[in-house]
């Protein structure tokens, strides 16, 4: 059996089915195949024709020869060098072998033996490399795989990514869009929100222009009936010095002078009061600047407590209500105004204003109802308390029940009837004196008593 | 004549005080002040405090004057006192109102004082 011929024919087939040499390299795979087909006959001839050994013993060693040649030398086969490595000493000591025998008959034969066990080594040593090089290509063929299976993959991820950035370009462009438009609605609904709370403002204020009116009128009815009677006095007092000195009343010029004094204080009074009304509407009217300045909180809630009765009043002809207001003196403004405290006046009058409107509202209500020996109060009390002031408007109206209760400083809430409250009066109120940093808070009784109590920071 | 003068605004008595300071001194005039409609009626229920004519402003906190005039009217004290209504309120549902509880008179402030005295001075 020639092994080269076999060998050559395996590698021969080997070569052109591995490198593809019928369609990359096809001048290869012609000579290739030259080899394989040519080592199949001649194996054929060896193994029938008894005459054919030895011719075909050395065209194997040639086929061989040429293989190693081309696998040493072609870069087309640069990566099938290893098998060069495993087939070299067989072919070489084969050739060796058969050389020597050529040569020398007699040496041949001393060194037959030692030539054989080496070409058993080089069969063992060929067996090995085939091993390692086919665990080899199998790693590289698995590595190969595993490169182009995360080839596959970036590929695929930058072409999610490329998806993604599209998607996110879009949404992006979509969320911008978005923004803007709720900006422009966030925009709206301030302006909507600044209409509402002006027009709460106004129609509260629209609510309380009859008593507004009477509490500028009686000032002003004081006004003039002291100025007459001042004019009536003076022209008295003029009569009498123009009397001879010796019918002259002295007691009654006096008396005359002293009331005329009296008067004139009582003319400054009654107007400064209608100054400080006609202010107050003015600056509940108008934005709040939000600038905290020091405040008398007892006047202002005497003047929000006679406004809104008024205002009440001035709604519905048939309702009486008793007002009760106890101040704690030390919150009076005194000569040198130690008693006031920092507060934002239009807006806590506001709060006031919103207070004791609903009270009014309420024993109004309650007082329709005609239950005997009712009789309606409203009280307001002012309380310094360490660093805070306590402000409680309560009355002995329906009540607020617990589930309403809850509700009470929710926007829109109102248990008035359409038309009779924006339901923003609390809401606000409660803002308001939230962005004073104090406290607004309910308890009632249902059905006898409702109070609020505000604490507001003295400074 | 007793008058009583019932006003929640106490600067009134100072205004009667001056403006009737003849009639005061030469004891024609008696003047006496209430400043709610409660007072009035505490007032008037007092046998020897009663009073020929009332002053009355209607629009008070608590007892209002046009519930005062009621309860004046349904206690009927004898003789029955006369009643003038004074308010800031001109409108005519409370000229109604007061007609028909018995006002003898309505005024509207600001009060003219020289009609006032002349009003007076006729019932005296």
């Amino acid at each position: 059996m020639n092994f080269e011929l076999i060998l050559a024919i395996i590698i021969a087939a080997y070569l052109r089915k591995s490198f593809q040499t019928k369609k990359e390299f096809p001048k290869w795979y012609n000579i290739l195949s030259i080899i394989f087909y040519g080592g199949i006959v001649l194996l054929v001839l060896n193994i029938t024709v008894g005459r054919w050994t030895s011719v075909t013993r050395w065209l194997g060693h040639a086929l061989m020869l040429y293989l190693i040649y081309i696998l040493f030398v072609e870069d087309v086969f640069k990566k099938a060098k290893s098998i060069l490595i495993a087939i070299a000493p067989f072919v070489l000591l084969s050739l060796l072998k058969d050389v020597s025998a050529l040569i020398n008959i007699t040496q041949f034969k001393v060194w037959k033996n030692l030539i054989d066990t080496a070409l058993g080594f080089s069969v063992i040593w060929m067996f090995i490399m085939w091993i390692i090089t086919n665990k080899q290509r199998k790693e590289l063929e698995k590595e190969r795989i595993k490169t182009k299976h995360e080839e596959e993959q970036k590929i695929l991820v930058e072409s999610m990514n490329d998806q993604l950035e599209i998607q996110v370009r879009e949404r992006t462009k979509e969320i911008t869009q978005q923004k803007e438009e709720l900006e422009h609605t966030l925009d709206e609904l301030k302006s909507a929100q600044a209409q509402l709370i002006q027009a709460e403002k106004m129609a509260s204020l629209g609510q309380l222009t009859a008593g507004i009116a009477h509490e500028i009128q009686n000032p002003l009815n004081f006004v003039n009936n002291f100025s007459e009677l001042n004019k009536e006095m003076l022209e008295e007092l003029k009569d009498e010095i123009a009397k001879p000195a010796a019918q002259r009343d002295d007691g009654l010029g006096n008396e005359l002078i002293a009331d005329l004094i009296s008067n004139s204080e009582k003319i400054n009074y009654h107007g400064k009061r209608a100054d400080n009304i006609v202010k107050s509407m003015l600056q509940h009217s108008r934005a709040s600047s939000g600038t905290k300045e020091l405040t008398d909180i007892n006047a202002l809630c005497d003047e929000y407590l006679r406004l809104a009765f008024h205002g009440t009043r001035a709604k519905d002809k048939s309702f009486n209500s008793g007002m009760e207001s106890v101040f704690d003196p030390s919150l009076d403004a005194g000569d040198d105004g130690s008693g006031k405290i920092k507060i934002v006046p239009q807006d806590i009058g506001r709060v006031l204003l919103n207070l004791l409107t609903n009270a009014f509202y309420e024993v109004n209500e309650k007082r329709k109802k005609e239950m005997p020996g009712y009789q309606p109060m409203v009280k307001i009390k002012t309380r310094r308390c360490d660093n805070n002031v306590e402000i409680e408007v309560s009355d002995n109206g329906r009540g607020i029940p617990e589930e309403i209760r809850k509700k009470i400083f929710q926007p829109f809430f109102t248990t008035k009837p359409t038309g009779e409250g924006t339901g923003l009066g609390l809401s606000l109120s409660y803002d308001i004196i939230n962005a004073h940093n104090g406290q607004i808070s309910v308890a009632s009784v249902p059905g006898e008593s409702t109070t609020f109590k505000i604490i507001l920071p003295t400074s | 004549m007793k008058v009583l003068v019932v006003d929640d605004e106490h600067d009134v008595r100072l205004l009667f005080e001056q403006k009737f300071r003849k009639e005061i001194k030469s004891g024609e005039m008696n003047f006496s002040f209430a400043y709610s409609g409660q007072e009035a009626l505490d007032y008037l229920r007092k046998s020897d405090q009663g009073a020929v004519l009332i002053l009355s402003d209607i629009n008070m906190p608590g007892m209002s004057g046009l519930e005062l005039l009621k309860k004046i009217r349904e206690e009927s004290p004898a003789p029955p006192p006369m009643v003038m209504m004074i308010t800031a309120y001109g409108d005519q549902q409370n000229r109604d109102s007061a007609k028909q509880l018995g006002a003898d008179d309505f005024l509207t402030k600001p009060v003219d004082f020289n009609e006032l005295k002349t009003k007076l001075k006729s019932v005296v």
